[in-house]
């Protein structure tokens, strides 16, 4: 038996005439319902069980190239015209509303998950104690843990006056280690986590006790760490150690919001060799299981595999309905949003580099000198310039073609379309990263995924001469 | 404001036997306008509610166990549902004996006036037309190619407080945004320059200094090149001071300190800093941004001095991190919303004025490098080990002024040696949205990597 519809048929039919009644070109609902829950185990203690639900849509009015939008915590038929009327404040052109027709519901796909709520909220904290014993067990040096658990079902409907009706079921489930190490000089920081589109099942594939070990041989190495170079070096990213790359160095400026408002190095560059021929990148929501999975986009757009960059040449970019309207061409699936109370924009959903044929090792072994990236943090774009950084948390020397010394934190800087360009090996060992991408306010979530590669040179922030 | 208060009530009035409530009821109003190419791009508003519930439950000599829910909505019907969950959530908490909700402490709040009620009385029609000039200022510069936005933005917030432990407090405040990012130049000399103005309300506005700000910091960079590596002095800009000061105050935190995540713990007393830095958090002075009279446990905000002629004078604390570290709250509990907990942060940072002005610290600097804008301080800036690194975009100075623009280069060190390594702190105060006031400031020995 499929779960109610968040909004009845008749009703957002009637919401989106009056939406359009004073004129407009389109009109959308977007509702959503939300809940989460959550709990830390922090200083050994389980300090905090949290719970949440929020519930509302927003509506928006696009009107030549204005967007009226405003949104209600109020599902109800005068909740949603209240809200309609509101976001239709920018249509002045008056004109007749039209009838909306919306096509019989589909609800959303059966993703086959054990559903957080079903789940005891004992077992849920059984996985935190467990991560905690194994991380304190991975060396005396470890002085402090910390482990967070959470998971979120968000059921989104989408209806608009384009006759759209569709609608999600999105799973998440996230379970994160960060420790403190301390030594002789001073402290140092491990984190490891594991987000996927799924329920609590993953637990069954992923054991807590060893994204603890991972977190914490992570700040017990860094104590021997010396500072990282500071200038320019070849660099070898680990497989999967944070496709954040590309995701930074491209990702961001392939956002069809910034091409149509030239704020991007890759306008105009369609068809142009942007990168190192050794590079295809793909952005695909329909990786499943992965953190930036979904059905539908906020916009009611079925999730696509679209190829952005083959063997360095551009493709195409990423498009969601405003920008994809503009330029008379399909959305690519890429609409979403934070929540209801945003409007939607243009963001990636899994993003990752096709594999090698080189081996890791060996990749590493024809490497004189340089930095291996075992592990990165976040990064941050300028799309305009092209300029990016993103941050090493687990990094060695490689020396004679071996990894040897470890380093302490530092970012990595970069200009986008250079650093493309001097990827000069890509090996064989694919794996994907999840990662939350911000972006004009709103957070949401994403994967990130390549290969073991090298960049043939790129600068590395640290304060070693 | 009666209304979020008789909400708050009625939570805590559903208190069982040997337990305490407490709930805390928020309410913003906020409208956001984005113009572009002359034309209103997006029009926004909205009201949002909900509720924050905090269950404690007692557990005899152990102490007590927390449970928390929140729900995204003001309606009487979650009320009862998201009672029961926080309260189902406390079972499975471990019980604490330094857990416990704020209780009155005697400190009597200040009456700030931190409510323009201007936002809420001005026609959408003015807010447009604000968004609309300010984009027409920047763009009216030939040397900008582009405003990718201009936005005009504003929002009222109210939150009532109410536990069982005699805690009622009901704070609001406004605020108003102007804010401009501009492209200068073209292809690969491309720069971006933000500016942006805020106020409590629309009458402080100032939409000349925002368009003024954003085409002054792209266009200034325009032929910007990467330096070769250095060892150098940099002097930062106020704006970049109010993100490092952000950085710092999560080292201040008394909960970082006892759960040992700081790298102050332990040197209450002892000489952190050159001498000319003393850090005062002040959320009473109402030209902060997050001034606040009560803070998010319902205690009076104080003024609270973090490090004194270079000297660390103590830490921030909520209740609970107060009790584990066996000492009083600073009244410094900070929440992000409804469905967030309390914990100990900054609301008012600031910087014990120097006597230059930033064009003074720049001539007694001499040779340095001057940071407009910084990227990267999420993933290069470790406030446990201190660890710093960011990518800067700024100005190299020569013969004490500003010079040739650099670009895609980072400058590090580690927070410990910034802080003994200040030079000068400036005159000129700055009252910038977040946490913390912007003062130029001017660190020595800092390595900068370039070509």
């Amino acid at each position: 038996v499929p779960t109610p519809a968040l909004i009845d048929s008749d009703v957002l039919e009637r919401v989106l005439s009056a939406s359009l009644a004073k004129g407009g070109d389109m009109a959308e609902v977007f509702a959503e319902d939300r809940q989460t829950s959550s709990a830390v185990l922090d200083d050994r203690r389980i300090e905090e069980l949290s719970s949440g639900r929020e519930r509302g849509a927003g509506i928006r009015v696009v009107i030549g190239e204005t967007t009226g939008f405003a949104h209600t915590a109020d599902l109800s038929e005068a909740g949603l015209l209240a809200a309609a009327e509101a976001a239709a404040a920018v249509a002045r052109r008056g004109g007749g509303g039209t009838a909306t027709a919306l096509p019989p519901r589909r609800p959303a796909p059966d993703r086959d998950a054990v559903l957080p709520s079903t789940v005891e909220k004992s077992a849920k904290l059984e996985l935190l104690s467990r991560a905690d014993d194994a991380a304190r067990s991975a060396g005396g040096s470890i002085t402090q843990v910390q482990v967070g658990y959470g998971d979120s079902r968000r059921r989104v409907l989408i209806a608009s006056t384009e006759g759209l009706l569709a609608e999600d079921d999105q799973i998440r489930t996230r379970f994160n280690v960060s420790c403190v190490a301390t030594g002789d000089t001073g402290q140092q920081t491990g984190f490891e986590s594991v987000a996927r589109t799924e329920g609590f099942e993953v637990f069954g594939r992923y054991a807590v006790e060893e994204i603890a070990r991972i977190a914490a041989a992570r700040a017990i190495g860094k104590l021997e760490a010396r500072p990282a170079p500071s200038g320019e070096l070849p660099v070898v990213l680990a497989g999967g150690s944070g496709g954040i790359l590309f995701h930074e160095a491209c990702g961001h400026g392939l956002e069809a919001d910034h091409i149509v408002k030239d704020a991007s190095v890759y306008v105009g560059q369609v068809g142009e060799l942007v990168a190192s021929p050794l590079v295809t990148l793909i952005d695909d929501g329909t990786v499943s299981g992965e953190w930036g999975n979904y059905a539908v986009d906020d916009e009611g757009k079925p999730a696509a595999r679209n190829v952005l960059i083959e063997n360095g040449v551009l493709t195409d970019y990423m498009w969601d309905w405003l920008r994809a309207r503009k330029e008379g061409r399909p959305s690519s699936g890429n609409g979403r949003r934070q929540s209801y109370q945003h409007l939607p924009m243009v963001r990636m959903t899994n993003t990752f580099l096709l594999a090698g044929t080189e081996s890791a090792d060996e990749l590493i072994a024809q490497t004189p000198r340089g930095v291996y990236v075992a592990k990165l943090g976040g990064g941050q774009v300028n799309t305009a310039t092209g300029d990016f950084v993103f941050g090493t948390s687990e990094a060695y020397l490689i020396e004679d073609g071996k990894i040897t010394t470890p380093l302490r934190d530092a970012n990595l800087i970069g200009n986008g379309p250079e650093v493309l360009r001097r990827i000069d090996a890509v090996a064989d060992d694919f794996a994907m990263m999840p990662g939350t991408c911000g972006k004009d306010g709103q957070s949401v979530p994403v994967g990130c995924g390549q290969a073991t590669l090298r960049i043939g040179g790129i600068t590395i922030g640290g304060t070693a001469a | 404001v009666s209304d979020l208060f008789a909400l708050a009530e009625r939570i805590v009035g559903r208190a069982k036997a040997g337990e305490e409530i407490e709930a805390y009821v928020a309410r913003g109003h906020d409208v956001e306008v984005r113009a572009y190419e002359g034309e209103v791009e997006s029009l926004s508003s909205a009201t949002t509610g909900g509720i924050g519930v905090r269950v404690l439950v007692a557990n005899g000599s152990e102490g007590a166990r927390l449970g928390f829910a929140w729900a995204g909505s003001l309606d009487e019907e979650v009320v009862e549902s998201t009672v029961v969950e926080a309260r189902d959530n406390a079972m499975f908490a471990t019980p604490d004996p330094d857990v416990a909700f704020a209780t009155p402490d005697g400190v009597e709040a200040d009456e700030l006036d931190l409510w323009d009620p201007s936002v809420a009385n001005i026609a959408t029609d003015d807010k447009v037309a604000l968004a609309l000039d300010l984009e027409r200022q920047v763009r009216a510069d030939p040397r900008i190619r582009q405003v990718s936005s201009a936005d005009y933005g504003d929002e009222r917030i109210e939150v009532a407080l109410a536990s069982t432990t005699g805690i009622r407090s009901f704070t609001h405040r406004t605020a108003a945004f102007l804010s401009a990012s501009a492209i200068a130049g073209e292809g690969s000399d491309s720069h971006t320059g933000t500016g942006f103005s805020v106020a409590r309300g629309f009458a402080g506005l100032d939409t000349d200094r925002a368009a003024k700000d954003a085409i002054l910091r792209s266009t200034r960079m325009l032929g910007a090149t990467k330096p070769p590596s250095d060892r150098l002095t940099v002097v930062f800009d106020p704006r970049v001071v109010s993100t490092l000061l952000s950085i710092i105050s999560s080292a201040l935190s008394g909960e970082a300190v006892v759960k040992g995540r700081s790298f102050f713990a332990g040197r209450v007393g002892e000489k952190v800093a050159t001498g000319s830095f003393t850090l005062v958090d002040d959320p009473t002075d109402p030209r902060a941004f997050a001034a606040a009279a009560h803070d998010a446990e319902g205690l009076a905000c104080r003024r609270t001095v973090l490090i004194d002629s270079g000297v660390l004078q103590g830490f921030l604390y909520d209740t609970v991190s107060a009790r584990r570290a066996g000492t009083a709250s600073t009244g410094s509990a900070v929440r992000g919303g409804y469905a967030g907990t309390p914990g100990p942060g900054c609301r008012a940072l600031v910087l014990q004025p120097g006597h230059h002005d930033q064009q003074a610290i720049l001539a007694v600097v001499g040779e340095g490098v001057y940071v407009q804008s910084v990227t990267g301080v999420h993933s290069g800036v470790n406030a446990v080990s201190g660890d710093f690194s960011v990518g800067i975009e700024g100005l190299m100075i020569r013969d004490g002024e500003l010079a040739e623009p650099v670009r895609e280069v980072t400058v590090a060190s580690t927070l410990q040696r910034m802080l003994q390594s200040v030079l000068h702190v400036g005159s000129d105060i700055e009252w910038l949205p977040g946490i913390a006031a912007g003062q130029t400031l001017a660190i020595g020995d800092m390595q900068l990597s370039g070509s």
